[in-house]
């Protein structure tokens, strides 16, 4: 015992303990849980299609062509879907959390949701079926509704109540989401001649999604995500005080913008298909900082990864609860999110992030 | 070469004069300990060298106008300790620590192996090893003083500015605090500018003291030429005795008539 006590001093470690770093045992876990629940989102649904025939379908066997038919057409893209959305709100509700040091953040109690639906109702009543240099025109609306609710919920929360309390920027956020659904159910109701296609963007479409689906969010998802990831390092050095932050030489402004522009593009691309999903962005994030460590570099990648199983799985959730119906994902994950978000409320108050 | 020289330097809050039309020089490898009553702008000073509020007039560092400096040289140039350092709730040491090495990394970049040694490095030499992957929230408050000096040394700059270095720690933890700069400080060949509150301290530790009074310089000089019996009942308002005590120091002692 005393022999290896002195050989473990004679020799110090060349690596300090308490670095931070993501550990393979954890991104490797993320990894299986992601292909687990993304096992299980393609292996549920009405019709029985065994995991031999998922295999063969996949690597080009001859299998059934209308158990192959449903494969590729219903259940891949809606678990594709399932990993983007579960991804990206995992992902923004962290970035959020690290922008603003608060731990109540999430793309929906910000009002993000709320602006992207206010901004796309306004693109297909008044500009059905523009595009702006190609692109078209309802994501776009989408991204500015929500960027304007979430810029509105930081500036009301931050003069009414300081940016000290983590309450007041969600009471603003709730404010403003009521203010933009108010809006948005008057355009709803007076422009008639939409209002299946604005009903269909507010509730999402993961039921009938298809690749189209895939294909339209994916470039926003990537840019959202890959942004994110690039900054965990700084979102670490946002939690620093203002002055101790700019001392170190970080352009603090910059960073904030980039990460809330991020987070705000991801999380309107996905309400596009998702509908209303709340509480993702609380429970992964708050997950993996009581779990695995509370540093960004651990945070967002694994965000990634198992907000991406949480909603896959969420998803075949609500599809065998009450089947032959199904649920709206939203009601899973809130009845899953509302008490985690009060557990969480109570446990951090005032806890810097 | 690290000397500081302040020019003409004014800093106003919302229109309010802070610090007026201030002159200073701080020779390469010096302490100058900023002294004077609550609100004479000792930390507006400080913040205004590492440009952290904007100013009139003029801030060299070793020749160099900080202004024409970017953020991130100014921050390889001036490490700044403030009063009550910001500590993360479950933030490792090491991790708080390697904070420190953001001015040598581009934007987006990520710490070397180089980063990490030394952050090693600075770890050991404040005696933090054992500490290394405890969450701040549980180091005691001379723990914390120590691993905030730490990260700031990370960050390898000439200059240090301290606010307040010894504000919440008893009188053992207050020496070995600036006993521990000090060391730091001839090792490293830095220039420190210390806001201070404690004068016989300040006198102790300090080569030279500005006393300064409503943001302008009322006097500096030696701890004897600055810690004078009248000097400090006109601006402190405060009934002292000073003590010239052999070759320790100059003692500011309250006195209750």
């Amino acid at each position: 015992m005393l022999s290896v006590q002195v050989g473990a001093a004679a020799v110090p470690p060349a690596v300090l303990a308490g670095m931070p770093r993501l550990r393979w045992g954890w991104a490797g876990a993320g990894l299986l849980a992601l292909a687990a629940s993304c096992g299980v989102g393609v292996l549920v649904g009405p019709v029985h299609i065994g995991v031999g025939t998922v295999v063969q379908t996949l690597v080009g066997g001859a299998v059934d062509p209308g158990q192959a038919n449903i494969l590729w057409s219903l259940r891949f893209p809606r678990v594709v879907l399932g990993v983007l959305v579960g991804g990206t709100l995992a992902i923004a509700g962290a970035a959020y959390q690290g922008v603003f040091r608060n731990p109540l953040a999430d793309p929906y109690l910000l009002g993000a949701a709320a602006g992207a639906n206010l901004g796309a109702t306004l693109a297909i009543a008044f500009a059905p079926g523009t595009s702006v240099l190609g692109v078209n025109v309802v994501p776009l609306a989408a991204f500015v509704g929500a960027g304007a609710a979430v810029s509105g919920a930081y500036a009301l929360g931050r003069s009414v109540t300081g940016l000290r309390s983590a309450t007041g920027l969600i009471l603003a956020g709730v404010a403003i989401a009521a203010f933009f659904n108010s809006i948005q159910s008057y355009v709803q109701q007076t422009q008639t001649s939409s209002i299946r296609q604005v009903y269909s963007w507010i509730l999402g479409r993961l039921v009938t999604a298809g690749w189209d689906d895939v294909l339209l969010i994916l470039p926003y998802v990537l840019l959202s995500v890959v942004a994110i990831y690039l900054h965990r390092r700084l979102l670490d050095a946002l939690t620093l005080g203002e002055d101790e932050v700019t001392s170190l030489g970080i352009p603090v402004r910059r960073v904030r913008l980039i990460v809330v522009v991020a987070a705000t593009l991801g999380t309107a691309a996905v309400v596009a298909v998702g509908g209303t999903i709340a509480f993702v962005g609380i429970i992964v994030p708050h997950t993996i900082r009581l779990l695995v460590g509370r540093s960004y570099r651990v945070v967002i990648p694994l965000s990634v990864l198992f907000g991406a199983a949480f909603l896959v799985l969420a998803d075949a959730a609500a599809r065998t609860v009450v089947a032959p119906a199904e649920l709206p994902i939203g009601v899973i994950t809130a009845f899953l999110g509302a008490p985690f978000f009060i557990a969480v409320m109570r446990s951090t108050r005032a806890a810097a992030l | 070469m690290s000397d500081i020289v302040l020019a003409g330097v004014s800093v106003a809050y919302d229109g309010e004069p802070v610090v007026r039309d201030l002159d200073l020089t701080v020779a390469s490898g010096e302490w100058l300990a900023l002294i004077g009553p609550n609100g004479a702008g000792k930390t507006t000073i400080l913040r205004a060298i590492a440009r952290l509020v904007s100013f009139r007039g003029e801030i060299r560092i070793g020749g160099r106008a900080v202004t024409e400096l970017s953020s991130r040289d100014v921050a390889r140039k001036v490490a700044v300790l403030v009063q009550e350092p910001q500590m993360p709730a479950g933030m490792t040491v090491a991790q708080y620590v390697l904070l420190g090495r953001a001015p040598h990394l581009g934007y987006l970049g990520k710490e070397s192996s180089r980063d990490r040694r030394i952050v090693r490095d600075v770890v050991r030499r404040l005696a933090l090893e054992e500490l290394a992957s405890r969450p701040l929230d549980r180091l005691s408050g001379g723990e914390r003083q120590r691993a905030a000096i730490a990260r700031a040394l990370a960050q390898q700059a000439p200059v240090l500015l301290i606010d307040e270095p010894t504000s919440s720690l008893d009188v053992g933890r207050q020496q070995s605090v600036l006993e521990l700069i000090d060391q730091l400080r001839k090792e490293q060949e830095l220039t420190v500018i210390a806001a201070m509150h404690e004068l016989t301290l300040a006198g102790q530790y300090a080569d030279r003291l500005a006393l300064l009074v409503g943001g302008r310089l009322a006097a500096i000089g030696s701890a004897a030429e600055v810690l004078t019996e009248p000097a400090i009942a006109e601006h402190y308002r405060a009934q002292v005795k000073v003590i010239q005590m052999n070759g320790s120091g100059t003692a500011v002692v309250p006195v209750r008539n």
